[in-house]
């Protein structure tokens, strides 16, 4: 295997950064989608994939978001939109759906962050400055439960840093969790042997590695 | 314990709540959320509560609203900002009531852990985070959990679909999220449903709630309400 460079395009759009996410979740496995930009992951799973979607406010096979006369109260997604059950869905209370997650069940979430290190530390709940709210609703337990965590996310902050860090500097949500990240510049595999790169977009990879501040290696 | 008592009011359901009490609220956002119970708790006057719930209140309704009436010291929660948590946003800001954020499923299952009988339990959750500071942690197996303490609430105000006369209940979709957790873990538990049937009519092996935990039901006409720009 080889970092595939592709500088002939430009960085990837949300859609197409969906999409990418979608094509690296196995076929027939259970999903969590974090609230935000992970929520369009769904829209491009191919409807023969299988994959089931859990909401960790108690229901497995959640469909896509209501219309019109489907809105029905009772039924939300964790970003609390109302959405549809597919055929095959199951409810439960939020003890089970957690006990789901930490048990080792969920094979596979996808969340956003603000930072993640090197070695797949996860920062996504909070910034910390003075007079933010501290809000961390399901993001730690997700963090430390499903079987593999994917994080998708904008690759460079609004200053222009890499939000790929030696060491993360706002509040963690879990220690050494993330394995891969997918961002508009490029797909990292993070973990203890540090960041290598698997795929670049609208950059190469010597163009990167002078943008970030994190060690890279070639896949 | 005796069973469960119908009541005809909200109001009469919330009676003999106690200044300072720990209220369990059901509800995430806005399903699930027992409206009419805490409108009763709001006239009924009770204050200096502590309240748990996953939300911290959304628009004026339900929560919001008995925040709104000043009757909330402190609110254990997983996450109070949201799009439309303008209530609690400016009591917070103003420093005027009391946070502490719990991890979503830690929420849960300390619920859990009172309602069952649990002393405390490891937890891998939140270990190297700021939510485990100074909490007791340890290694099993190669892997670091932190201890967590059940919460236990003098009354639990939850909301379900269906009771039957003797207490059982049944829940809706993705509304039913903390109640039968909730239903377990407080002292007083008073559930408002949709829906009142005779002893029978429910399906044994439907039944979410089993009786044994619930204290006193109303019937109230559901409401359907959204949280305005969720996404």
């Amino acid at each position: 295997m080889s970092t595939q460079e592709h500088t002939d395009r430009g960085p990837l759009d949300r859609d197409e950064l969906a999409a990418r996410v979608a094509q690296d979740i196995p076929d027939g496995s259970y999903v969590n989608l974090g609230i935000g930009q992970p929520t369009k992951v769904a829209d491009h799973l191919a409807a023969d994939s299988g994959v089931v979607l859990h909401t960790e406010n108690g229901m497995l096979g959640m469909g896509p978001a209501a219309q019109d006369d489907e809105v029905d109260t009772d039924l939300t997604n964790a970003g609390k939109v109302p959405v549809t059950e597919l055929p095959g869905a199951a409810y439960f209370h939020h003890a089970d759906s957690f006990a789901m997650m930490r048990g080792g069940h969920l094979d596979v979430c996808v969340l956003g962050a603000f930072q993640v290190a090197g070695n797949g530390d996860l920062a996504n709940w909070h910034t910390g400055a003075p007079d933010a709210i501290p809000a961390v609703g399901g993001a730690m337990d997700l963090a430390i439960g499903a079987k593999d965590v994917l994080v998708m996310m904008s690759l460079f902050a609004k200053d222009g840093s890499a939000k790929i860090v030696p060491a993360c500097t706002y509040p963690l949500t879990g220690v050494g969790c993330v394995s891969r990240v997918y961002t508009d510049h490029g797909v990292f595999a993070v973990g203890p042997d540090g960041v290598t790169v698997l795929e670049t977009y609208g950059l190469s990879f010597d163009e990167l590695a002078e943008r970030m501040d994190v060690p890279l290696q070639r896949a | 314990m005796t069973r469960a008592t119908v009541l005809d009011t909200a109001r009469e359901a919330v009676d003999g709540i106690e200044d300072g009490s720990t209220v369990l609220v059901g509800g995430f956002g806005l399903a699930g959320m027992p409206f009419d119970l805490i409108e009763a708790l709001i006239d009924q006057g009770a204050k200096d509560l502590t309240v748990v719930s996953n939300n911290a209140g959304n628009g004026e309704w339900g929560l919001a609203a008995l925040l709104k009436a000043g009757r909330v010291r402190k609110v254990v929660c997983s996450f109070p900002r949201q799009s439309d948590s303008y209530v609690f946003d400016e009591l917070y800001r103003s420093g005027r009531i009391e946070l502490e954020v719990v991890p979503q499923g830690n929420l849960a299952e300390r619920m859990r852990a009172a309602g069952a009988g649990i002393g405390a339990f490891y937890c891998p959750t939140a270990v190297g985070t700021p939510l485990a500071e100074g909490k007791e942690v340890r290694e099993i197996d190669g892997r670091t959990y932190v201890l967590e303490m059940p919460i236990k609430g003098d009354v639990a105000l939850i909301s379900a679909h269906t009771a039957d006369r003797m207490g059982n209940l049944v829940y809706r979709k993705t509304a039913r999220n903390f109640g039968p957790v909730m239903a377990t873990a407080a002292t007083t538990v008073v559930a408002q449903v949709s829906e009142v049937v005779e002893v029978g009519t429910l399906d044994p092996e439907a039944v979410v709630t089993p009786s044994i935990y619930v204290d006193r039901v109303v019937r109230v006409e559901p409401r359907h309400l959204q949280v305005e720009g969720a996404r």
